[in-house]
C-alpha cells in the first residue's frame, strides 16, 4: 500500500464533505441548540432552559419509561427469535429452505407506512382479523388501541415482525462462517446438538449477536414511525409515546427546537451508555 | 430402517412441524394486506372473516387517487431513489477505496469517526439538518433535500473497504507501472471487479430510499412535493378515508420490492449480512 495523501483524499473528499456539512456540524450545532431558549426571537442562551425542563417533564419520563420497556422486553425476545430462526434455516434437515427464507426475510424489504396500515387494520377492535381468529377460538377480543398494556405490546409485536428477519439474515451469515470441522468433530465425540449450539455456535457467534443487538438498541431506541402511525401519536394518552415521537412532537409540532435538541442528546447519550455497558459485558476475557 | 436414520426422520417432522406455522405467521401480514387491497371498504369493515383475495383493486388504487396523488408520489420516490442511489454507490466507493488501498496521514481517524457514527442516533443531527436544509438553503420540498442529506452512510462504506481490500496488490499495481492514473485504476479496473459488492450496495441504498419515511415526512411536506410513503402516511387515521386504497398503496410500495427480492435475493442478502445499511 502507498503513502499518497493527496490522492486518497481526492477520493475521500465528496463523503467527507457531506459528512461535515450534515452530521459533524449538525452534531455540534443540536449540542449548543439545547443550550438556548428557541421559542424566542432571536434565540438567546439560556443554558438550564431545556435541561431543567427536561428533568422536571413527565412527558419526558413517560417517553422515557416507554422507550426503555420496549427496549428490554422487546430487543432480547427479538434477537433470541433470530437466533431460532437462524439455526432452523441453517439446518442440513430443511427442505423447501427457499420458501422458509422468503417467509422470514420478506419484511425487510417492507416499508415502515406500509406495514403500519397493514397492522392497523389487522388489529382492529371490531373488524380486525386478529380479534375475529381470537373470538373464533373462545377468546375475548382484545381493544389493542384504547389500553396501554395491549396497545404497547402491539408495538412490540410489529417492530418484532419487521426486524426479525433481518437479524436473522445477520446471524445466519455468522454462522454459516463457523467451519464445519468443528461440528464435525463434535458429532464425533457425541455431543448432542443442543450442546452443539451451546458450547460452539453461542460462543462463535458471539460478536455477530453483539452487532445486531447495538444496531437494535439504536433503533429501537429512536422509535418513531410504529407509534406514530399504528397507535395514532403515541396513543391511547401518550401510553406508547417514545423518545422519538417526543422529538417529533416538541421539534416540529410545537417548533420548540431547543428542547428537542435536548431530548435528541439524551436519546443518545442513553444508545452510547448501552453499547458501552454491552461491549464491557460480553469483552473477551483477558 | 436403522434407527440413527429413523431418529433424523423425527428431528426432520419436529423441525418442519415448528417452523411451518412459524413462516405462515410471518407470512400473514403480506398476504393479508393484498387481500385488503382487492376488498372494498364495506368489506374490510364487516364481521365476516376474509382471507381470499377479491377483484377490488382497480377501485380501490381509483379511490387512493382520489385521497392522494400518489402516482406523482410514486414518480418522485422513483426519480430521488434511483438518484440518491447511483450518487450514493460512487460517493461510497470512492471513500472505501480511498481507506482500503493508501496508506494516508489521518486515515485511523477517519475509520474510527465512522465507526463511531453507527453508534449515534440519527436523532442527534436531525434538528439542525432540518433548519439548515429548510431555513439557510432554503430547499425544502426540493429534490435535493431529499437526496442530498441522507447521502452519508457507515456501514456502506466499511462494506466497500472490506470488499476493496480483500483484492490483490498486483492488479493495480500492473497499471500503475503503465502510468494509468489513480481515478482510471479504480474507475475502470477496480469497479468492474467488485461488480457484485456494487450490486448488494445499491440494492440496499435503493430499498433505504425507497421506504425513507422520517426525514421525508419532515423536509417536504408540501402535497406536490411528497415521496410515496409520505403520501401514504398522511391518510392513516383520516376517519373519512378509503381503507381499501391505503393498502392498495401499501402493495405498490410493497410488491415490486418483493419481486426484486426474490429475483436478487443473493446481493439482497450479502448486502445486509455485511450490515450495510441499515
Amino acid at each position: 500500500m502507498r503513502n499518497r495523501n493527496a490522492t486518497a483524499y481526492r477520493f475521500l473528499t465528496p463523503y467527507l464533505l457531506i459528512f461535515a456539512i450534515f452530521w459533524v456540524w449538525p452534531i455540534i450545532s443540536s449540542f449548543m441548540i439545547s443550550f438556548q431558549a428557541t421559542r424566542t426571537v432571536p434565540w438567546r442562551f439560556a443554558p438550564s432552559f431545556n435541561w431543567g425542563r427536561l428533568i422536571g417533564d413527565p412527558a419526558f419520563f413517560n417517553a422515557l419509561k416507554n422507550t426503555l420497556l420496549i427496549l428490554v422486553i422487546q430487543v432480547p425476545v427479538m434477537i433470541s427469535l433470530a437466533l431460532v430462526m437462524a439455526v432452523l434455516l441453517n439446518s442440513p434437515l430443511l427442505k423447501a429452505r427457499g420458501l422458509y427464507r422468503f417467509a422470514f426475510f420478506a419484511p425487510v424489504v417492507v416499508g415502515e407506512v406500509a406495514y403500519s396500515a397493514v397492522f392497523r387494520l389487522m388489529f382492529n377492535l371490531d373488524f380486525g382479523i386478529i380479534n375475529k381468529l381470537l373470538n373464533s377460538v373462545g377468546l375475548p377480543k382484545i381493544d389493542w388501541f384504547s389500553n396501554v398494556t395491549p396497545a404497547m405490546a402491539l408495538i412490540m409485536i410489529a417492530v418484532t415482525w419487521r426486524w426479525a428477519g433481518y437479524n436473522a439474515i445477520i446471524l445466519l451469515a455468522g454462522m454459516q462462517s463457523i467451519p464445519e470441522d468443528v461440528y464435525e468433530a463434535a458429532t464425533l465425540d457425541r455431543v448432542s446438538k443442543l450442546k452443539q449450539f451451546f458450547y460452539i455456535t453461542l460462543p462463535l457467534l458471539k460478536p455477530v449477536i453483539v452487532f445486531c443487538l447495538v444496531l437494535s438498541i439504536i433503533g429501537t431506541m429512536q422509535l418513531f414511525t410504529e407509534p406514530f402511525l399504528i397507535t395514532e401519536r403515541g396513543g391511547p394518552g401518550g401510553g406508547t409515546e417514545t423518545l422519538g415521537l417526543l422529538l417529533y412532537r416538541q421539534g416540529f409540532r410545537s417548533l420548540n427546537f431547543g428542547y428537542a435538541s435536548a431530548v435528541a442528546y439524551t436519546m443518545a447519550g442513553l444508545a452510547i451508555a448501552i453499547t458501552l455497558a454491552q461491549l464491557w459485558l460480553t469483552r473477551e476475557p483477558k | 430402517m436403522s434407527s440413527r436414520s429413523s431418529a433424523r426422520l423425527g428431528r426432520s417432522i419436529a423441525l418442519h412441524l415448528f417452523l411451518t406455522p412459524l413462516a405462515l405467521i410471518w407470512l400473514f401480514p403480506l398476504w393479508m394486506m393484498v387481500v385488503f387491497s382487492t376488498m372494498p371498504d364495506n368489506g374490510i369493515f364487516s364481521p365476516g372473516i376474509e382471507l381470499l383475495p377479491h377483484g377490488n383493486f382497480i377501485d380501490n388504487f381509483n379511490n387512493l387517487q382520489r385521497d392522494t396523488n400518489f402516482v406523482g408520489a410514486i414518480g418522485i420516490s422513483v426519480s430521488v431513489a434511483v438518484t440518491y442511489t447511483i450518487l450514493s454507490v460512487l460517493l461510497t466507493s470512492m471513500a472505501g477505496w480511498a481507506l482500503a488501498r493508501y496508506q494516508f496521514f489521518g486515515k485511523g481517524a477517519v475509520v474510527a469517526i465512522i465507526l463511531g457514527t453507527i453508534t449515534l442516533p440519527y436523532a442527534v443531527v436531525l434538528i439542525p439538518q432540518f433548519i439548515m436544509v429548510a431555513r439557510d438553503f432554503k430547499l425544502a420540498n426540493t429534490w435535493v433535500a431529499l437526496i442530498v442529506p441522507p447521502l452519508f452512510n457507515s456501514l456502506g462504506v466499511l462494506f466497500m473497504r472490506q470488499s476493496f481490500s480483500m483484492m490483490p496488490d498486483d492488479l493495480f499495481d500492473a497499471a500503475r507501472v503503465e502510468g494509468v492514473k489513480e481515478w482510471r485504476i479504480f474507475l475502470f479496473v477496480a469497479l468492474p471487479l467488485a461488480r457484485p459488492m456494487l450490486a448488494a450496495l445499491a440494492i440496499i441504498l435503493f430499498l433505504a430510499s425507497w421506504n425513507n419515511y422520517l426525514w421525508p415526512l419532515l423536509i417536504n411536506s408540501q402535497p406536490g412535493s411528497m415521496t410515496a410513503p409520505v403520501a401514504l402516511g398522511t391518510l392513516i387515521g383520516l376517519t373519512k378515508v378509503s381503507w381499501g386504497g391505503i393498502m392498495a398503496g401499501a402493495v405498490m410500495l410493497t410488491v415490486p420490492m418483493l419481486v426484486v427480492f426474490v429475483l436478487l435475493q443473493r446481493h439482497f442478502i450479502a448486502g445486509i449480512a455485511a450490515g450495510a445499511v441499515k
